[in-house]
C-alpha cells in the first residue's frame, strides 16, 4: 500500500545569519616563491594581483583551521554550536578519502549529532554548499547549517611550476545558513563543464602510489592551462553572474558588494567591466593578500569586507565562485 | 556581411582602447601587442574575446600566440570571419 507521508515544513527562505574565517598565520610573500621560480614580484603581482599568501603551518590543518572559522561564523550569527543541524565542508586538500572531515568537525566544534558530509565542487564549493544549506532549511530538514570553506593548497603547489607557483593559499572561510522571513539568498546559477576537466586538475591520481614505487613518483600536485582558464572566467563567468543578477531581479545599480572567488585580479577586473558595475559597488579583492584558496575564498573575502567596514550587513552582493570541474554557482545574498 | 581589412583595424582599435587605455589612432598594422600597445597575454586574452564577438570569428588558444602584430590579428579575422 502506498501510504500516506507527512510532508517536510521548512522556513519560507533561507539568509546567510553569521560568516566567519581562519587565514594561517605565516605570511608568504612573493620573494620567497621567486626562490623556486624564475619570475619577479612585479610580473606576479600584474599578472594576478597577489602580493602575500598564508600558507598553513604543521598545526594548521583542514580540521583546526575549519573549527576556528566556524566557530566564528556560529558566534557571529549569534548561535550556539547544538543549533547546527548540518555540517557541509566544501574542500579538496583533506587527503583522507573517508570518513568525511565534515563529521569530525563537527564534533569538535560540539555542534551534537548534526548531518554531516563534505562536497567536492572546487573553486565553486561554496556556492554549491551555500545552494544545498538553502534546499535543507527550506525543505525543513536543517533549521541552520554551517558550511564551510577551506583548503590547504600549499600541500598541491608545485613550487617549481612558473604558472601556479604564485597563485595557492591556505585557509578557511564558513557562514551559517539559517530561515529568513524574507528572501535573502537568489537562485543559484550553477553547472558542470565536464569537457573542460583537464584544465585545472590534480597531476596524479594517488592510487599512483600504491601502484608504483612512490619514490620514483612526484607527489601530486594542481596544474592548470592558465590561458583556458582566463579565457573561460573572463567571458563565460561573466555571463553567468549577469544570469544570476537577473533571476534574482536585481540591477547592477541595486548591489552593494561583488565578492567573486579570488582567483585572479584580473579576472575580477575583467568581468566588473563586463557586468557594468557601478562604481558604488564595493568589490573584494582579498586575492591580493590571500592568494587562490579555493572553495574558502568567498566567504574569506566575506569575513573581511564586513570587519573593515567595506561592506555592513544587510548590504546586496552578487558572489561566484568558478574552478576545476569546471565548476560554477552564481548567486545574490543579503549579507550577513 | 563580412568585414574589411579597413572595418576590423577600426573595431580592433576601439578594443584595444577598451582593453588597455591605448588611444585608437596608436593601433596601427605594423604595431606589436605586448611591445607598442601594453597588451600582456592575458590582455590579449581579453582582446580575443572581444574580437571573437565583434567579427564572428573563433580564435583558438594556440593560434592566439601566432597574433604579434595588429596586422597579424586583422589578417586571421580576416580569413576566418563568418
Ligand atoms: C597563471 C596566469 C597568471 C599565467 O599568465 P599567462 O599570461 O597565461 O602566462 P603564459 O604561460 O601564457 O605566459 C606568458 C608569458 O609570461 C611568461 N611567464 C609565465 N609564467 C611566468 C612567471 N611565473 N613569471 C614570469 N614570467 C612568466 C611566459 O614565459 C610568457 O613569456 P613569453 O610571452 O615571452 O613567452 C594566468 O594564465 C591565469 O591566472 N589564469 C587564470 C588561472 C586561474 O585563475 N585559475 C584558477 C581558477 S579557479
Amino acid at each position: 500500500m502506498t501510504a500516506k507521508i507527512k510532508p517536510s515544513k521548512g522556513a519560507p527562505y533561507a539568509r546567510i545569519l553569521g560568516v566567519g574565517g581562519y587565514r594561517p598565520t605565516r605570511v608568504v610573500p612573493n620573494e620567497e616563491i621567486l626562490k623556486h621560480i624564475d619570475s619577479s614580484d612585479e610580473w606576479i603581482r600584474s599578472r594576478s594581483g597577489i602580493a602575500t599568501r598564508h600558507w598553513a603551518g604543521p598545526d594548521e590543518t583542514v580540521a583546526t583551521m575549519s573549527v576556528e572559522a566556524g566557530g566564528k561564523a556560529i558566534a557571529d550569527a549569534g548561535l550556539s554550536p547544538e543549533q547546527i543541524g548540518a555540517v557541509i565542508v566544501s574542500t579538496v586538500s583533506h587527503f583522507k578519502q573517508t570518513p568525511a572531515i565534515a563529521t569530525e568537525i563537527a564534533h569538535l566544534l560540539g555542534t551534537g549529532k548534526p548531518a554531516a558530509f563534505d562536497i567536492s565542487a572546487g573553486c565553486a564549493g561554496f556556492g554549491y554548499g551555500l545552494a544545498l544549506a538553502k534546499g535543507m532549511i527550506t525543505d525543513g530538514s536543517a533549521e541552520h547549517v554551517l558550511v564551510i570553506g577551506v583548503e590547504r593548497l600549499s600541500d598541491l603547489t608545485d613550487l617549481e611550476d612558473r604558472a601556479t607557483a604564485f597563485l595557492f593559499g591556505d585557509g578557511a572561510g564558513a557562514v551559517v545558513v539559517g530561515p529568513s522571513k524574507e528572501p535573502a539568498i537568489g537562485p543559484t546559477v550553477w553547472g558542470s563543464e565536464g569537457d573542460k576537466s583537464d584544465t585545472i586538475t590534480q597531476t596524479l591520481p594517488w592510487d599512483v602510489y600504491r601502484d608504483q614505487d612512490s619514490a620514483e613518483v612526484r607527489y601530486p600536485a594542481l596544474r592548470q592551462e592558465g590561458q583556458a582558464v582566463f579565457r573561460w572566467a573572463v567571458y563565460e563567468m561573466a555571463k553567468v553572474a549577469q544570469q544570476a543578477l537577473d533571476e534574482a531581479g536585481v540591477a547592477p545599480e541595486d548591489l552593494d558588494a561583488f565578492i567573486p572567488h579570488q582567483a585572479n585580479m584580473r579576472i575580477i577586473d575583467s568581468m566588473i567591466k563586463t557586468l557594468k558595475l557601478p562604481e558604488h559597488v564595493t568589490v573584494a579583492r582579498d586575492v591580493e593578500t590571500t592568494g587562490n584558496t579555493s572553495a574558502a575564498s568567498i566567504p574569506l573575502a566575506m569575513e573581511r569586507l564586513l570587519a573593515t567596514g567595506q561592506a555592513k550587513s544587510g548590504d546586496t552582493a552578487l558572489v561566484i565562485g568558478f574552478g576545476a570541474g569546471l565548476v560554477y554557482a552564481a548567486t545574490v545574498v543579503t549579507l550577513p | 556581411m563580412a568585414a574589411t581589412q579597413e572595418e576590423i583595424l577600426e573595431g580592433l582599435a576601439e578594443i584595444v582602447n577598451e582593453i588597455a587605455g591605448i588611444p585608437t589612432e596608436d593601433v596601427l598594422l605594423d604595431k606589436s601587442f605586448t611591445d607598442d600597445l601594453d597588451v600582456d597575454s592575458l590582455s590579449m586574452v581579453e582582446v580575443v574575446v572581444a574580437a571573437e564577438e565583434r567579427f564572428d570569428v573563433k580564435i583558438p588558444d594556440d593560434d592566439v600566440k601566432n597574433l604579434k602584430t595588429v596586422g597579424d590579428a586583422v589578417d586571421y579575422i580576416l580569413k576566418h570571419q563568418g
